[in-house]
């Protein structure tokens, strides 16, 4: 199956914005991906462990947080990972300035 | 640097004065080489920070993982992101800090004030982790469209 890479993590898949794993659940993938590039572990892992709370992981469209079966859920050649760190911020403006 | 198309310049600031009182946000599609990011094309995002749009902005991770994928049917990559700031001036805040961890990307702001774009600045986060991760002032340079200049 594929994982795709956002472009913050390239240089740590040798510029490979797509990873190719052999796996039959999401987790053997991940575990699949850290092992190819060992440098991408602590980018998208805390020391115990868990997924990074700014990471995010997806299986097709579904974010595998939410699925039943989380990381022991099974995939196929068919299926794709996509890594997306989140995106967010403002201008944090009290709101006692809005007019 | 970062070189945007006049399209993508208006297109952008044209997006945050729709939006205003609250923050728009989207994404920055192109190529990235030798310090330069070039924007081909920004899509529009939709902002899930509801409760309180007029200072926060958040792009839904399931909404990246769509224009990841528009961006890999195109060949382009995501370079950077863009939001906007209403009535405030166009520089990153703690918050736009705390929560930016695309490294090597651009994160473009615009003020917007009164409901009119003003100031549009970009920021490149550099680094190679989240403890040493800081912003750049970035030059932007808006190239017009030669073919549309010769008609």
């Amino acid at each position: 199956m594929k994982i795709h890479i956002p472009t913050p993590l390239r240089v740590y898949t040798d510029k490979q914005d797509t990873v190719g794993v052999e796996a039959s659940t999401v987790g053997q993938a991940l575990d699949a991906l850290t092992a190819k590039h060992p440098e991408l572990k602590k980018h998208l892992y805390t020391e115990e462990g868990k997924l990074r709370s700014f990471v995010n992981v997806y299986l097709n469209d579904e974010d595998i947080r939410y699925l039943p079966e989380k990381e022991a859920t099974k995939v196929n050649g068919n299926d794709a990972l996509s890594i997306i760190p989140s995106i967010a911020g403002g201008c944090g403006r009290p709101e006692k300035d809005l007019s | 640097m970062l070189k945007l198309t006049e399209q993508v310049y208006d297109t952008i600031r044209r997006h945050g004065e729709e939006t205003y009182p609250h923050e728009c946000c989207g994404v920055l599609l192109g190529h990235s080489e030798d310090g330069v990011n070039a924007v081909e094309e920004a899509v529009t995002a939709g902002n899930t920070r509801t409760d309180s749009a007029h200072n926060r902005y958040q792009i839904a991770p399931q909404e990246l993982v769509k224009i990841q994928r528009l961006g890999r049917e195109r060949g382009l990559d995501i370079v950077g992101f863009y939001h906007s700031h209403p009535d405030h001036p166009a520089q990153w805040s703690t918050t736009d800090f705390a929560e930016a961890h695309w490294l090597g990307c651009s994160y473009v702001i615009t003020a917007v004030e009164k409901g009119a774009a003003r100031q549009t600045n970009s920021f490149l986060l550099t680094g190679t982790n989240e403890e040493d991760k800081s912003f750049e002032n970035e030059r932007v340079e808006v190239e017009a469209l030669e073919a549309e200049r010769c008609r």
